[in-house]
């Protein structure tokens, strides 16, 4: 935790409300998200119990599965969820731009510029907490591998027909929530947390509730921390949470209390409507077990009703603030993460590996450590309260010109080097000939550290961006008396190296993968635990 | 294999006397020959700290450019690059020798420019033909060729990711794989869960990743460290190479550290007297709970870093024939964090001193000095995070030190040490890692107890 960020909630203690964290919005909001609320049955990791899901706040779909054990009524929740999901994300796939990228060309190896299709906006998927990425990244791989009977005629219990498409959604939407900076997938927590800092731990700030209570609590009188214990601990005379934990776990007292109940009645009912011997009882048996499935849809929806508002409560409070200048930028880089996924799936490509291969994962790895940095990097420059926290560490200074030499490189054909003397409060921890940047026109100006001729005045020497001339071109040097801020960091990251392609993968890392990885993997054996 | 001979042995005649020279030359033989000879594609070197690593890998340089063999050479350090060709140029200045850098400015040692057979490119091209081509993994990773190098050297191995070696194993047949299982791993800015337990996890170390696809490889190990001296080997031997011990190459009398100006009895004084006396001082400061640049702590290490250039130290050791004076170049302090640094470093100007390198562990690597004074990890901590226990961590602070090592400390890091230990989730597939830095601080800190000076009084 950076030292702002400390005391950000050592004044939230002492104010008792949550403090900002940031000025303006540092993650794409959509117009239209859809927000999925889900809950999973307890002991059983990855059979859902319920969800809501929708973009529209006063009308989400309730998805219920009345006995989660049961693989039928799982595959149907799917299927509705499937139902749902897919013609939201595919209204997205169909509206395309054209749009430049650099290819490497088969033939020549060169690299040339063609003309593609990018999706003109991404469909977002928002869920309450980290736990809800994480369970979104679950279905998908429970999903993915699975065969319809279309596919395989022979398969025991084939999937219904677009669960395996949404499978691969929702892990593509999954993968793409590990890259920093992303927003196709977002957790409400994360997003409140980036923008407000408040007066308890990051661990009790997964707590959608207690979050929301110190950053806008609903009653004026509690402080923060009470609001937050309110949240975390009430409960009604029949020891019920009076707000219900955002998921998708549940309450035990939930569980053992109400739903375990229901869902025997639920059982019963069935167990009676198989036995009933004519059509009058059959009729009566069918209207308990509708009853007794209504009751735990009532129970479902009880428990995510809250979650769901709180999701949308979040949001406006993140749409109060203006985005920051690269959040677009970041997002295009969502827009193309989204095509390539929809270019891969209408190619009838197989479904993403089990693994990553060798290249892949590094290949993965490089891309997000690049992204960090470039978040990092955005995220100071799109905001002075983040760039005060880079300046309070060392990282960045920001002060006043005092002074400009000219001075000219030692070449044939002298270039511009001014020197530029700065008086800062800051203290940047400035090895011998840094390098510093700051931002000219949206690109960055890179300079070096000459000397510190006293305490807080720097000497710096800019290097760039001053055009071809002997003379500086005009605005390229700050004048005297400009504030002027110089990061310490990059602002741009640079490509990596590229990496062999898979099938040339060296003999230290296994060589290429093996012939058996190429056809399409089957899914997981069944066990005996799987069909009860 | 002698150290069960040793520790068995009742009366002391029936010892075999250790024989350091004789063990490395062994050792360094057997590298060589499986190098030069051996039928399997790597080889791989374990070795502790100071056991003339850099040695062997210029002398395996020189040998396979005489046996007419083209040799790459990965280090990871532009630092560790340009010491491997002065290395290189001061053994066989006639060897055309190929510095691979940067477009960057500045992109090599200015010393480069004066050896004549050192040819400097940022094209691979310009220099092929050349016997030895050395740079850095990073640029490397940009080379394309199409017929690959016959044998590579690739220097500190451990510290050497595995993303960044499968980016250049294309470029070779054949390496030799070089470095020190107990500095610090390699490390990833973001999360790399999602591949723990694969055999080749990009956020693992390139030797992790090199032995689990190719188990067969011939693995060596260095016996003996030059640099630690006897008062220090066994401790860094046991805190954190238990499974593969080594020795010091000198005995307790071979190295010596005595002060002109004798002591004026503060704190400061009193621990570089234990130092110079033991090899090791733990300068104790109260137990306290304070920001990572302790205001305190900063200022006892600068302290204790202006006495021992003001108290005129001179070396006794087997590089020279008489002492040597203790001079600023010759002494380094060692932080965890890049804050801590600046803050000694200021504070140490403020005491007139300059010359003193001041780093973290990170940066430390690989480098040496006669006498280090360490800012503890985990002094005044509240916590102890996985950083903060990282067991090369410590190591590295621990074993740059030629003479003697002082460590600046807040009290309760023992009971800190008990109060948090390690809780880094357990991944399936992958290989464990010993010792723990838990076990390790607390070995260490049982054997600084036995140096203990307090700060003040």
């Amino acid at each position: 935790m950076s030292l702002i960020t400390t005391l950000a909630r050592l004044e939230a203690v002492r104010t008792g409300r949550a403090q900002p964290a940031a000025t303006v919005r540092h993650r794409h909001l959509s117009d239209r998200p859809l927000v999925f609320v889900p809950l999973i049955t307890a002991g059983e990791a990855g059979a859902p119990l319920g969800a809501l899901v929708g973009t529209d706040r006063d009308a989400p779909h309730l998805l219920v599965v009345p006995q989660p054990r049961d693989r039928d009524l799982r595959f149907a929740f799917l299927a509705e969820l499937a139902g749902i999901v897919l013609p939201h994300v595919e209204a997205y796939a169909d509206s395309v731009e054209a749009a430049e990228r650099t290819e490497t060309d088969p033939e020549t190896g060169k690299r040339v510029k063609v003309e593609v299709d990018l999706c003109a906006d991404a469909a977002q998927l928002i869920v309450p907490s980290r736990a809800g990425v994480d369970f979104v990244r679950l279905l998908g791989r429970s999903m993915r591998f699975r065969r319809t009977a279309e596919q395989d005629p022979e398969a025991p219990h084939p999937a219904p027909p677009r669960v395996p498409l949404l499978g691969r959604w929702l892990t593509h939407y999954g993968e793409r929530a590990r890259v920093p900076g992303s927003s196709l997938l977002l957790a409400m927590t994360d997003l409140l947390g980036r923008h407000w800092a408040t007066g308890q731990s990051t661990l009790e700030d997964q707590h959608l509730g207690a979050l929301l209570a110190w950053i806008a609590p609903d009653d004026e009188e509690l402080t923060g921390a009470e609001a937050a214990r309110r949240v975390e601990l009430a409960r009604d005379a029949d020891g019920q949470l009076l707000c219900p934990p955002a998921g998708p776990a549940t309450d035990p007292a939930f569980d053992n209390k109400l739903l375990a109940p229901a869902i025997e009645r639920y059982d019963r009912a069935r167990t009676a409507l198989a036995a009933a011997e004519d059509g009058l009882e059959a009729d009566d048996r069918l209207g308990a077990l509708t009853a007794a499935e209504r009751e735990i849809r009532a129970l479902v929806e009880s428990r995510t009703r809250p979650t769901w508002d709180a999701v949308w409560r979040g949001m406006d409070l993140l749409r109060e603030l203006p985005a920051g200048a690269h959040v677009e930028d970041r997002w295009t880089r969502d827009r193309w993460s989204f095509t390539s996924h929809r270019d891969r799936v209408l190619a009838g490509e197989p479904p993403q590996p089990r693994r990553d291969d060798a290249v892949t994962a590094a290949n993965k790895l490089a891309t997000r450590e690049r992204e960090q940095a470039r978040l990092e990097a955005q995220e100071a420059l799109d905001d002075p309260l983040v760039m005060a926290g880079r300046r309070l560490a060392g990282e960045a200074f920001a002060g006043e010109v005092t002074d400009i030499v000219m001075a000219y490189s030692e070449s044939k054909r002298p270039s511009p080097r001014p020197l530029v003397t700065v008086r800062t409060d800051d203290r940047p921890h400035l090895g011998e000939r840094a390098k510093v940047y700051r931002s000219l026109g949206g690109k960055p100006q890179a300079a070096e550290f000459v000397e510190q001729q006293e305490e807080g005045v720097l000497v710096l020497r800019v290097v760039d961006k001053m055009g071809r001339g002997k003379e500086p071109e005009a605005g390229s040097v700050p004048k005297k008396g400009d504030r002027v801020c110089f990061t310490l960091f990059e602002h741009e990251q640079r490509g990596g190296a590229k990496l062999p392609d898979p099938e040339r993968t060296p003999w230290t890392h296994g060589g290429p993968p093996g012939e058996k990885a190429a056809v399409p993997e089957a899914p997981d054996a069944q066990t005996e635990e799987d069909v009860l | 294999m002698t150290a069960e001979a040793t520790t068995t042995a009742v009366d002391a005649p029936a010892v075999p006397v250790f024989d350091p020279g004789g063990e490395a030359a062994r050792a360094t033989a057997a590298i060589l020959h499986d190098t030069l000879h051996g039928t399997e594609r790597g080889v791989v070197v374990d070795s502790p700290p100071g056991a003339g690593k850099s040695t062997l890998v210029v002398r395996a340089a020189l040998e396979l450019a005489a046996a007419g063999r083209p040799l790459m050479v990965v280090a990871q350090t532009n630092a560790q690059v340009d010491d491997l060709v002065l290395r290189l140029a001061e053994k066989n200045p006639d060897l055309p020798v190929g510095r691979l850098h940067s477009s960057d400015a500045d992109p090599y040692d200015k010393a480069l420019d004066d050896l004549a057979n050192v040819r400097k490119s940022a094209k691979a091209a310009d220099l092929a033909g050349q016997a030895v081509v050395l740079s850095t993994a990073a640029k490397w990773a940009h080379v394309k060729v199409d017929e690959p190098w016959r044998h590579a050297i690739v220097d500190e191995a451990y510290q050497m990711r595995s993303d960044s070696l499968l980016a250049v194993a294309g470029l070779f047949e054949r390496a030799l794989f070089v470095g020190d299982p107990g500095q610090l791993d390699p490390f990833a800015t973001v999360g790399s869960e999602q591949w723990a337990g694969l055999s080749y996890d990009p956020s693992a170390s390139a030797v992790t990743t090199l032995l689990a696809h190719n188990p067969s490889l011939p693995q060596h190990r260095l016996p003996v460290s030059w640099r630690l001296p006897a008062s220090a080997a066994p401790l860094v031997s046991d805190a954190f190479y238990p499974y593969t011990p080594f020795r010091s190459g000198t005995d307790h009398d071979d190295r010596g550290l005595t002060f002109a100006v004798p002591s004026d009895g503060s704190g400061a004084d009193r621990v570089i007297d234990e130092a110079a006396r033991s090899g090791w001082g733990l300068l104790e400061l109260p137990a306290r709970h304070t920001p990572r640049t302790d205001p305190e702590a900063v200022r006892a290490v600068a302290e204790v870093v202006r006495r021992l250039l003001d108290r005129e130290g001179r070396a006794t050791s087997e590089r020279s024939a008489g002492p040597v004076p203790l001079t600023a170049d010759r002494v380094a302090v060692g932080t965890a964090h890049r804050d801590q640094a600046a803050a000694v470093r200021a504070a140490l100007a403020d005491l007139g001193v300059t010359e003193v390198t001041v780093d973290t562990a990170n940066r430390l690597q690989g480098r040496e000095y006669d006498v280090t004074v360490v800012l503890h990890p985990l002094s005044g901590r509240p916590d102890a995070t996985a950083f903060h226990l990282e067991t090369g961590r410590l190591c590295v602070l621990a074993s740059r030190h030629r003479h003697a090592c002082v460590v600046v400390c807040r009290e309760g890091v023992g009971e800190l040490l008990d109060d948090y230990p390690s809780t880094e989730p357990v991944q399936l597939g992958t290989l464990v890692k010993f010792p723990d830095g838990w076990e390790a601080n607390h070995a260490v800190l049982a054997h600084l107890a036995e140096h203990r000076v307090p700060w003040r009084g």
